[in-house]
């Protein structure tokens, strides 16, 4: 799903990303660790399209539209409401029914109550599940998650998890935790 | 209606419903226009050309647009957005065409006080006048778009976007200026509609390049 050979990224005189090998099979929930700088969020990036390798192979087996991404940003409008953000991403996803599948998202994310709130009135937690919304709205086959449990509290965790557990699709996690997704991940990749 | 025109149709509707909300552009693109035509007004000696009253309100038109420009992007900006839009399956030109849409709406409502305001505080406003205005708004959305795309990315875009976008819009000035003043305006207006056309390609066609790495 995802190979990488000999992959670089460089920002200016800074090597973010150095000579890196990576083949996550098709279902594969590979874990990226490392320190921060190390260049998990670029590697993420860089597997979503939205920047340029350096040097190097990337090859990724899906189109954009079938990536769910999840960056530090919840990548929602913040003066839309929950619901409007997930109606706008849903047509340009081209989602049939959408209106049934955003209701159904915010439920299964314990937002529904919050619906019609704006979603700059929403704590930061409740972003984090909004956003987690927004990345599996479209039942992305590769999905790429930036921290995903931060600023959840213990039911929204649960919840990801349970999300996690119920899903097929290939995944590339970077997360401080390993632990928390030790039922789930099938490898490891530690960033230096 | 086409996947395209339903993509474009969610992005300037999300725009529009923004601005409802916030007021962050329009009033203060509606207030600029009336200020600047206000101390053109008084800054203008009596008995001044036709030709130079109206060359003033173009400038006030150029500046008002680069105003709402400037906040083209901002939600996008200051949120990250552009990467999520980016990501969508849509063609990323529609995010352009949307923005376009959106600027050219904020301008022609900011331009709907700005004309009579002229009207007032020099002289009137003619079918040419306001002809040349439409051709115009278009083609300042259109490259105005692009620029404030590129300025976006930039860590100086307060400076950027005005030096990328006042030197591609001096033509704008010519056509509407000519437009509104010459004794057969045909030719200027013709001018902005070519200008209009070769820029809005361009842009629609470059756009792409400018929200990806």
């Amino acid at each position: 799903m995802i190979r990488a050979q000999n992959l670089s990224k460089r920002f200016g005189d800074k090597r973010v990303i150095v000579a890196l090998d990576l083949d996550v099979p098709h279902g594969g929930f590979v874990l990226l660790t490392g320190p921060n700088g190390s260049g998990k969020t670029t590697l993420l990036r860089l597997c979503a399209g939205l920047a340029a390798p350096t040097n190097g192979v990337l090859e990724i087996a899906v189109s954009r539209g079938q990536i769910g991404f999840l960056a530090h940003e919840p990548l929602v409008y913040r003066d839309l409401t929950a619901l409007e953000n997930l109606d706008l991403y849903a047509r340009l996803y081209r989602i049939p029914e959408r209106r049934e599948r955003c209701g159904a998202m915010l439920e299964r994310f314990g937002l529904w109550r919050e619906r019609n709130a704006r979603a700059i009135t929403l704590s930061r937690g409740m972003l984090q599940r909004l956003a987690l919304c927004r990345t599996f709205l479209h039942d992305p086959d590769l999905l790429l998650l930036d921290e995903p449990f931060e600023g959840l509290d213990a039911e929204g965790s649960d919840l990801l998890l349970e999300e996690l557990t119920s899903r097929t699709a290939t995944a590339l996690v970077a997360t401080h935790d390993p632990k928390l997704f030790a039922s789930r991940a099938t490898g490891r990749l530690a960033l230096a | 209606m086409s996947q395209y025109a339903a993509d474009v149709v969610a992005l300037a509707r999300k725009d529009l419903l923004i601005e409802l909300r916030t007021r962050d552009t329009l009033p203060a693109m509606v207030l600029f226009v009336v200020s600047a035509l206000t101390v053109f007004h008084f800054a203008l000696p009596g008995g001044s050309s036709a030709r130079a009253e109206t060359g003033l309100l173009w400038i006030a038109i150029l500046f008002t647009g680069l105003l709402g420009l400037a906040r083209a992007f901002a939600a996008e900006r200051e949120q990250g957005l552009l990467d999520g839009l980016v990501l969508a399956p849509s063609d990323r030109s529609a995010i352009w065409v949307g923005k376009t849409i959106g600027v050219s709406a904020f301008l022609v409502l900011a331009e709907l006080v700005a004309l009579p305001a002229f009207a007032l505080f020099f002289h009137p406003v003619t079918w040419e006048l306001i002809a040349a205005v439409a051709l115009a708004d278009i083609g300042i959305a259109a490259i105005g778009t692009l620029l404030a795309a590129i300025a976006a990315a930039s860590r100086s875009r307060e400076l950027l976007l005005p030096l990328l976008f006042l030197p591609l819009a001096i033509p704008v000035v010519i056509g509407g200026v000519g437009a509104s003043v010459a004794a057969h305006p045909g030719s200027f207006l013709g001018f902005l509609g070519l200008y209009d056309a070769v820029f809005a390609i361009l842009s629609w066609a470059s756009f792409e390049y400018v929200v990806t790495e």
